[in-house]
């Protein structure tokens, strides 16, 4: 396997993706992520130099429209989904000491 | 009505408005079905019984009063649930989505129940649409109706088991690689995804942004056209959408392929390709040949690129896409944290699944400083690569043609330990997301275990009406395909 993925690597991915991987998680995403990059590596192969970036197949830039409101007040069914809520607001745990 | 779910979606909306049958007896037949099948098939996360029925009754009325006169009004449908449909409960098949009701329905939808659609329920599907078999559903795995011991395809699994079942009489899916016409193809059912921008993404949870198109999942190509037309619209709320005014798909219903240019890419028929599926594909093409269209192979180039292109551009997008499931205004919350980022990470932790878990894993690692380079920009370079490769293609050819997927539907269980192998399974289809192609699967044949095989047709951007064309000329030529319901 060409691609080793550190320990460390796993702990700044795990970091970045906001996720928290069991012991056995972090050996078996190691693994799997390693795979998946020595497959990727093989756009190694083509010279793409003086390639542009294709971010979009079109040719679109910028797409406006007027900053109009259109819809209407929903706060009660939205903050219904809220895992948990009070007096109209989100409820988050405690952010600041 | 004892054969009312053999119809087609147009035949029933035409028996519909002929006064035949009504949208209530439409919806209570396919409810039965859905009562009698569905615990084995697993099509449906949920079913809306009570809303369908009062739907139906009220599109029921509209029509009597001649309000409602297209030709869908009154037939029930299937939705993808990752489409939002305000009300209804709509998970991604994801517990971190597991309590989620919108507010609001997607585009597509809305347009679907102006046209007077019932909506049934929401269909299974890969968790977040990442998946090729349907089982990384957190609901349980759909089953094909052909075999039950055999995956429906993915990750619109549940959308097109349920057509190919008559638990509905046409489905919406989502296609980011390959998504609606893969499944379409293990189920035995016809598959369109659109040219990138035809149908709106809002209200579609966002998987890979830039590759995710809706479409139809149906009986036939005259459903497939019918539904497109009703579905495609150009939308201020999706910045990608286009402007498109030849949308009238329908008038491409045309049994003639005289003078058409049809390339078969030599690359698709090499190794990894079943016999089987190989057999059928070119007989479909040898008919379309007979039927006057000019066949010939030719070299497409990149094949083999595309998959590590597809995977690196799709988990990034997907990294960041799916960063907004934090346990604060919907979905899952873990009980039991400490503090801000220990909620994030242990809601996130145990709300998604092993394979959105490795793809947002693999998407934070090539968007990562020092790493975009060499992983993220690159694959947007070969994506461009890939996209002249096409459109070289396409100076010669009206469209190309080629299997849907190498094998037919694997057996339940097989295709989750290796990841690598799973992708290597969607060749066929994931390049068209990459160049923004339509691209539309229907059945040509069945192998020795009777399972369903797939003939893909992938057109130009904007071509929808040349593949809608020759489609239909095929299946003119081929006759009625067996249903997964009488096996014949």
């Amino acid at each position: 396997m060409a691609n080793i993925i550190s320990d460390e690597t796993i702990e700044y991915v795990g970091i970045l993706a906001k996720l928290e991987l069991s012991d056995a998680e972090k050996e078996q995403a190691k693994k799997d992520m390693g795979r998946m990059l020595d497959y990727i590596d093989k756009l190694g192969e083509l010279d793409t130099d003086g390639v542009e970036p294709m971010s979009h197949v079109f040719p679109v830039q910028n797409v406006f429209r007027e900053d109009m409101v259109t819809n209407s007040d929903t706060r009660e069914q939205l903050l219904s989904n809220a895992p948990e809520q009070k007096d109209g607001m989100f409820v988050v745990p405690k952010t600041f000491d | 009505m004892s054969d009312i779910l053999d119809m087609t979606a147009v035949e029933l909306a035409a028996a519909i408005r002929a006064g035949k049958t009504t949208a209530v007896e439409a919806t209570e037949a396919v409810l039965a079905r859905i009562e009698e099948k569905d615990k084995e098939l697993n099509c449906y996360v949920t079913v809306c019984r009570e809303k369908a029925l009062a739907q139906a009754e009220a599109v029921q009325a509209k029509i009597e009063a001649g309000e409602l006169t297209g030709a869908l009004a009154g037939v029930p449908v299937a939705i993808k649930d990752n489409m939002c449909t305000e009300g209804l409960l709509t998970t991604c098949s994801s517990k971190i989505l597991g309590n989620f009701v919108p507010t609001f329905s997607a585009e597509a939808v809305l347009n679907l129940e102006k046209a007077g659609a019932v909506i049934i329920g929401k269909t299974n599907m890969d968790e977040f649409a990442m998946g090729s078999t349907t089982e990384t559903s957190a609901f349980g795995e759909t089953k094909n109706p052909w075999n039950t011991e055999h995956v429906p395809g993915g990750s619109s699994g549940g959308s097109a088991a349920a057509v190919a079942a008559e638990e509905c009489f046409y489905a919406l899916g989502s296609d980011t690689g390959g998504s609606i016409r893969q499944p379409a193809s293990f189920c035995g059912v016809v598959g369109m995804k659109p040219t990138y921008g035809t149908v709106s993404r809002y209200g579609l949870i966002a998987y890979g942004s830039s590759l995710d198109q809706i479409g139809p999942l149906a009986k036939d190509v005259t459903d497939c056209a019918t539904i497109l037309e009703v579905i495609a619209s150009h939308d201020e709320k999706d910045s990608t959408s286009v402007a498109r005014e030849d949308t009238d798909f329908t008038k491409a219903l045309v049994d003639d392929v005289k003078g058409m240019k049809i390339g078969i890419p030599k690359d698709y028929f090499g190794e990894g390709l079943d016999e089987e599926v190989k057999n059928a594909v070119l007989q479909a093409a040898k008919m379309l040949e007979e039927k006057g269209a000019m066949v010939e192979e030719f070299d497409l180039s990149l094949v083999d690129y595309a998959i590590p292109t597809y995977y690196t551009i799709a988990a990034a997008e997907a990294s960041s896409n799916l960063e907004r499931f934090d346990g604060i205004k919907y979905g899952y919350r873990t009980p039991d944290y400490e503090g801000l980022h220990n909620m994030y990470k242990k809601s996130r932790s145990e709300g998604f699944g092993e394979e959105v878990k490795r793809r947002i894993m693999l998407g934070s690692f090539v968007l990562s400083s020092g790493y975009y380079d060499a992983y993220y920009l690159k694959a947007l370079k070969v994506k461009a690569l890939i996209k002249k490769a096409f459109d070289d293609a396409f100076a010669k050819y009206d469209m190309i043609l080629g299997p849907a997927a190498p094998t037919t539907a694997p057996k339940l269980g097989e295709s989750l330990t290796d990841p690598i192998q799973m992708y290597l399974g969607d060749i066929y289809t994931i390049a068209v997301n990459l160049a923004g192609l339509p691209g539309i699967s229907l059945p040509c044949g069945r192998d020795s275990k009777g399972l369903p095989i797939g003939l893909q047709l992938i057109g130009d951007c904007f071509q929808e009406k040349k593949l809608i064309q020759a489609a239909y000329t095929y299946e003119k030529g081929r006759g009625v395909f067996p249903s997964a319901v009488k096996k014949a």
